[in-house]
């Protein structure tokens, strides 16, 4: 493993030979995906240009961005979070319960503040699970998060009861609903994160400390790096990200599903990791790669939806281009 | 060659340390079990727990051999939902007709599991993640989502239900053949060996000049094959294909291998142990049945999820001790 990163340093500087540019597909293969997608919808899509689709595209890419750049966080240390679909399901389930209990309706403001926050101490915390598990007691990251993908979920059907939760809170549902200059409110809060994160990865400590980790964990570790908080805040950090995406598809919703928020989230936030360019040997972190996935990632959905195909076969299809992407990208490595 | 013998030697002591520890634990509930409830003990309850668990027994059974070689296979669930279709669409020919059309559509699962991760290097839980996502579109696409009635003129319904020479359902007989064909392979040939050699480590393999992707080849295949006849069990026993079963199967998968005592790092394992932590497991969930009809405790279908994840959890935990403890000693 400690022999990559050269490798990879020169197949980024191989191309633009004689004036020509030299397009590599395993460099640019998400932006030709993208640009042939929009082509496809533009000439097959009926009402493919209409400002509705990219209002109803921006609205549902967002939940797939947000926790795509939490992803990519954990796979930059060498990890994995398969819990981040519970952890929406969780988070999601919470909300409701807090501004619908006897105390949220006494005090709405109380308890509307309680019903932002609450739900994201509750996902950090499994963030803090998730985390202690990889870094203080040594498990694999796919074992460790497997525990809360299947008891997080069984945890948010549990406190619900298994029931559908509905209502009806304006200020709650601005997260999902809102509009800021005609566009979705969840667009520009999923833009603010990625400029947060990408500020955070690139020009702080505990960036390159992120990178280092994945890089080379035990040369990381001689070099003094904090291997064990750097490591846990990554998983917290992907988990309070999955609890925002689980809040704005409650609140897109108006109601609380516990069994269906935020399944199989997991798979669309690695394949939208990998696509945008995250080695899953980890030291790399693309933020913006990671949202260019994610749009890559709903624009199949969308086209799939809008052309007719049914969702089992879109399932079928997803699985393919994660195989796809991650095949891609260990030719790459090679 | 005398040091390897002995670190060899050490190993399996280790190993048979914690499989001691979950055939007593097994033998302490069942105990309890008999004590507190009067109906445990009944065949009618020994029999359909069995029946019930033979399933979980049986892709834990090939997990064990996926985990052996450091891999991990997340698509058994899904697998066993898709072959339960097959299997229901089959059933108006026979069993002799649907039992190998579920596992062949099990194994041919397995198999581009094995194609994606040797040939296309794509890691295993990435490879297996996506043919989960696959296989569950897959059986609802063919199923149409819905539950497929099977045929119950046929006699494949009688494999299910019925028991074998008047003893033992036919399933449990199924899964203790399987079981042992897995012992042996495991114990008695150069492909179980290998098996375990590619789990300690893959390039030492590689160099002594082992087979390595044939023996990796085979664990995917199997472990598909494995989660296809617990899909034709599930067909027979419960009449119907059901596309939307399989949900955290892989979960118990690993939790009873991992309970037996196997490294999830791989190169180390036991089949016998295996089928103890997936009956482990199953007591669980049967004491807590017990329970429930007692009214000491009310927990909902939900709880089952939450238990599983938290058995996992403990199981976990205490291998880490394990290996804390072999690290000390080397």
């Amino acid at each position: 493993m400690t022999q990559e990163s050269p490798v990879l340093e020169n197949s980024g500087s191989s191309p633009a030979k004689l004036g020509s540019f030299k397009f590599d597909l395993r460099k640019h293969g998400g932006l030709l995906a993208l640009v042939i997608l929009l082509v496809f919808n533009a000439l097959v899509t009926p009402n493919f240009l209409q400002p509705q689709t990219l209002f109803v595209n921006i609205s549902q890419v967002a939940t797939i961005a947000i926790v795509a750049i939490g992803m990519t966080m954990v796979i930059a240390t060498g990890g994995i979070d398969l819990s981040v679909g519970a952890v929406m399901a969780l988070a999601g389930a919470l909300a409701p319960l807090i501004f619908l209990s006897p105390f949220g309706v006494e005090y709405p403001i109380l308890g509307l503040i309680a019903a932002f926050t609450l739900p994201l101490f509750a996902a950090a915390f499994c963030g803090l699970f998730n985390g202690v598990l990889v870094s203080v007691l040594n498990v694999q990251p796919i074992i460790a998060t497997l525990i809360l993908f299947i008891s997080g979920r069984g945890i948010a059907q549990v406190l619900t009861n298994g029931n559908l939760q509905t209502f009806s809170n304006d200020a709650f549902s601005y997260l999902g609903t809102g509009k800021i200059l005609g566009l979705p409110f969840q667009g520009w809060l999923t833009l603010l994160l990625a400029l947060i994160a990408f500020w955070f990865v690139r020009r702080t400590l505990f960036g390159r400390y992120l990178l280092a980790i994945g890089g080379n964990k035990r040369a990381a570790l001689l070099s003094g790096v904090p291997v064990r908080p750097v490591t846990i805040l990554a998983y917290v950090i992907c988990s309070v990200l999955a609890g925002v995406a689980g809040m704005i598809v409650v609140a897109i919703n108006s109601a609380s599903d516990a069994a269906r928020n935020g399944n199989l989230m997991e798979l669309d936030a690695i394949a939208a990791a990998v696509v945008g360019g995250a080695l899953l040997q980890g030291g790399k972190a693309p933020i913006f790669g990671a949202i260019l996935g994610a749009i890559i990632i709903q624009l199949v959905k969308y086209t799939l939806l809008a052309n007719g195909v049914e969702d089992e076969v879109a399932l079928i299809a997803k699985a393919a281009i994660i195989v796809l992407a991650v095949w891609l990208q260990q030719a790459r490595k090679e | 060659m005398l040091d390897d013998s002995a670190f060899d030697l050490r190993k399996y002591l280790n190993n048979n340390g914690q499989s001691a520890g979950v055939w007593i634990a097994l033998v302490a509930l069942i105990i309890f079990g008999l004590l507190r409830y009067d109906n445990f003990g009944s065949a009618y309850n020994i029999v359909s727990f069995l029946n019930y668990n033979s399933m979980f027994i049986l892709i834990a059974i090939g997990m064990c051999f996926v985990i052996m070689t450091g891999g991990i296979d997340l698509s058994v669930g899904s697998v066993a939902a898709f072959t339960s279709v097959c299997a229901a669409y089959l059933s108006p020919f026979g069993i002799e007709v649907a039992l190998p059309g579920g596992v062949l559509a099990g194994a041919v699962i397995g198999g581009i599991n094995a194609f994606v991760i040797i040939v296309m290097r794509v890691p295993p839980f990435i490879a297996t993640l996506a043919t989960m996502l696959g296989a569950k579109g897959g059986a609802l696409v063919i199923s149409g989502a819905q539950t497929i009635s099977v045929d119950w003129s046929s006699n494949f319904t009688k494999f299910g239900m019925e028991k074998a020479f008047g003893i033992l359902p036919w399933t449990i007989v199924a899964t203790l053949v399987v079981f042992f064909i897995a012992w042996i392979v495991l114990e008695r040939t150069p492909l179980g060996r290998s098996v375990l050699a590619i789990g300690g480590s893959e390039e030492a393999s590689t160099l002594m000049g082992l087979k390595v992707n044939r023996a990796k080849a085979f664990v995917y295949i199997f472990s598909g094959a494995c989660a296809g006849l617990a899909g034709v069990f599930l067909a027979s026993s419960y009449g119907a294909g059901q596309p939307l079963e399989g949900i955290g199967w892989e979960l118990s998968a690993i939790a009873s291998v991992v309970v037996g005592g196997t490294l999830l790092t791989g190169g180390l394992g036991s089949i016998p142990a295996t089928l103890a932590g997936a009956l482990l497991l199953g007591l669980v969930f049967n004491i807590l049945n017990f329970e429930n009809g007692k009214g000491t405790i009310s927990l909902s279908a939900y709880w089952q999820l939450v238990i599983r994840g938290g058995f996992l959890f403990v199981v976990i935990l205490l291998q880490t001790r394990v290996i804390r403890k072999r690290q000390a000693v080397s």
